[in-house]
């Protein structure tokens, strides 16, 4: 059997493989604001612009110093979670206390300045990043072919997740990070740090935006507007999953890209819309998310 | 209240005289045009309590169709306007049905991803033009009675509907409806323990809200010719929320001195500084949330208000 439908099914696969690389991005970017969300209360609207400084920040660093892909992976993260450090102190801080919309209408002009910056520098036409050489070419696994570089990016991005998630739900930090998030001044009663935790908090959170970033640059375009749209769809698989459950975040971000990638191969005009369909529907069957409580 | 009093004279009459002082037209129309979007806005997030992000949906949607049927169908400006403000209406009822399922930050997210499924739609759909959107939009006449081509009748038009919205916004406050949205706005258990329909209400309102929102995208499009994407994009969106909240969101004035300002800055701003415009718009939002979450004629407001309390106090 190599067609369903009148479809051959390595096409098939190849558009799900696409599909679960952009959900690795979606997983790893909600997952990030589910936990920003749980602490500080702040919709990080600056997400997606923090993803693009991301990539940008691989980009110039290879353009510039001649630093490869494997220091960019570490590197590049490093150098946004400390501009995310300075966004909370000098900015988000200011805000705790009130209504969380103003967090997310601070970040929201956060993301335009950090965006039009990039865009006044850099133009609007992307730029492209090679992929390392150590993860160029094909496996064929007979039945399709799949780049090793894609293979590299959802096996870094699952693990990086369930690494997250291991952290916050299986050890003593993450369970201290959970307490603060369930009552932070009884917390710092204890004698806990909250603020540091705070901006460790945001801080880590901007950094896994900062590492999709990286991760997309050798396989999309590296633009300033790459993160303006991805940010609304990430915002979207947040509501389909509900913002409290880090599981929630990683699975639903998966499945979203899965079923994206497929709406491709059906019907292309709606690949754009799919998750935003899907969110309305879930929003009118299960107001709360598919793993929220409420 | 007499230096409101003198203040809403002083406006008026530089309104109805702006085609006499030589102030280029086409800018004051679209001024206003944005001026009426934020007054739109503000019914919903300053007497509501409703922070959405995607009203570009709205005024883009409406702006589409009555460009659509101004210029493929040659309809009037009058019922391409109504048709307009209708297909808003109808897509306000479909967003704010499903938005309203939830609160806060979520409802912000919510519309925020349904308005960048309109503007996909707005993208894809074969009659938008896609990338190019629609140009050429004849204005009509109004009645078959006036030319608008003229730039002084489209002028007052677009005078008279800002008046209307205006004073529409201010009687929907007033009212009895109003006091319930507001009641709902600052305490929503009192108000569902006092026997409302919560939901409703906030439907009703959310529907409103949209519709003169597409009132003010309808009269945009006739006034400059054309719709397209960045009227439905998420950066209009954004801009609306920057102008009630810059003038000051609850207020009745602030809307309008928010919209004068973020259109004036746009305008002037783009030809000395070019693209660093988002730049700047992103900073003053900033600014804003930071310093004066009031807004200018809300911190106006209650500096009078002080002044006010400590002068009695004085007696």
């Amino acid at each position: 059997m190599t067609e369903i439908f009148g479809i051959p099914v390595a096409v098939i696969l190849g558009q799900l493989m696409l599909g679960l690389v952009n959900g690795s991005f979606y997983a790893m970017l909600s997952l990030g604001l589910a936990v920003i969300f749980g602490l500080m209360g702040i919709v990080n609207f600056a997400h997606g612009a923090f993803y693009a400084l991301g990539a940008f920040a691989a980009l110039l660093g290879l353009q510039w110093f001649g630093v490869n892909y494997w220091a960019a992976l570490v590197l590049a993260p490093l150098a946004v979670g400390l501009v995310g450090v300075a966004v909370e102190r000098l900015l988000l801080r200011r805000l705790y206390g009130l209504d969380p919309l103003y967090g997310l209408l601070l970040t929201f002009g956060l993301a335009l300045v950090i965006e039009g910056s990039l865009h006044q520098f850099f133009g609007a036409s992307g730029q492209s990043y090679p992929v390392p050489r150590a993860l160029q070419g094909v496996f064929n696994l007979g039945f399709m072919i799949l780049p090793i570089y894609r293979a590299w990016v959802i096996a870094v991005s699952i693990a990086v997740c369930f690494g997250t998630w291991f952290v916050i739900e299986r050890t003593r930090l993450g369970g201290t990070l959970r307490a603060a998030t369930e009552n932070a001044p009884l917390l710092q009663a204890f004698g806990v740090n909250v603020p540091l935790l705070v901006v460790a908090t945001y801080g880590g959170g901007v950094a896994l935006a900062a590492l999709a970033g990286v991760l997309s640059a050798p396989v999309l375009l590296v633009t300033s507007g790459m993160g303006s749209s991805l940010v609304i769809v990430v915002f979207a698989v947040v509501v389909i999953g509900g913002m409290g459950s880090i599981l929630g975040a990683i699975i639903s971000g998966l499945a979203l890209g899965i079923v994206e990638g497929f709406t491709k191969v059906i019907y292309p005009e709606a690949s754009n819309v799919v998750v935003f369909v899907v969110m309305a529907l879930v929003l009118i069957v299960r107001p709360a998310g598919l793993f929220g409580r409420e | 209240m007499r230096v409101a009093g003198v203040l809403y004279v002083l406006v008026a009459v530089f309104a109805l005289c702006v085609p006499l002082l030589g102030i280029y037209p086409v800018f004051m129309m679209k001024l206003l045009c944005f001026a009426m979007f934020a007054c739109a806005y503000n019914l919903l997030l300053g007497f509501s309590g409703m922070l959405s992000f995607g009203h570009a949906a709205f005024f883009g949607s409406s702006a589409y169709a009555t460009a659509w049927l101004a210029t493929a169908h040659g309809w009037g400006a009058v019922p391409a306007i109504l048709a307009g403000m209708a297909v808003s209406a109808i897509l306000g009822l479909v967003i704010g049905a499903i938005a309203i399922r939830r609160r806060g930050i979520y409802f912000a997210m919510i519309t925020l991803a349904l308005a960048q499924l309109t503007y996909f739609v707005c993208l894809e759909a074969p009659f938008t033009g896609g990338e190019n959107g629609l140009q050429g939009v004849p204005r009509g006449t109004l009645f078959g009675l006036l030319q608008l081509n003229s730039d002084v009748a489209m002028y007052y038009l677009v005078l008279a509907a800002f008046v209307a919205v205006f004073l529409f916004v201010r009687r929907v406050v007033h009212s009895p409806f109003g006091q319930v949205l507001k009641a709902i706005r600052d305490n929503e258990p009192r108000a569902i323990s006092l026997g409302y329909d919560v939901n409703r209400y906030r439907l009703v309102a959310f529907v409103l809200s949209a519709t003169l929102a597409g009132l003010a995208g309808s009269l945009k499009a006739l006034v400059l010719g054309f719709a397209s994407l960045s009227d439905v994009l998420q950066a209009n969106s954004g801009e609306v929320i920057l102008m009630t909240l810059l003038g000051g969101t609850g207020t009745f004035f602030g809307p309008v001195v928010g919209a004068a300002i973020v259109v004036t800055l746009q305008e002037y701003l783009s030809d000395m500084v070019g693209g660093w415009v988002t730049v700047i718009i992103g900073a003053v939002f900033i600014a804003c949330v930071l310093a004066f979450r009031r807004g200018i004629i809300g911190e106006l407001a209650a500096l009078h208000a002080r002044r006010s309390d400590a002068t009695s106090l004085d007696r």
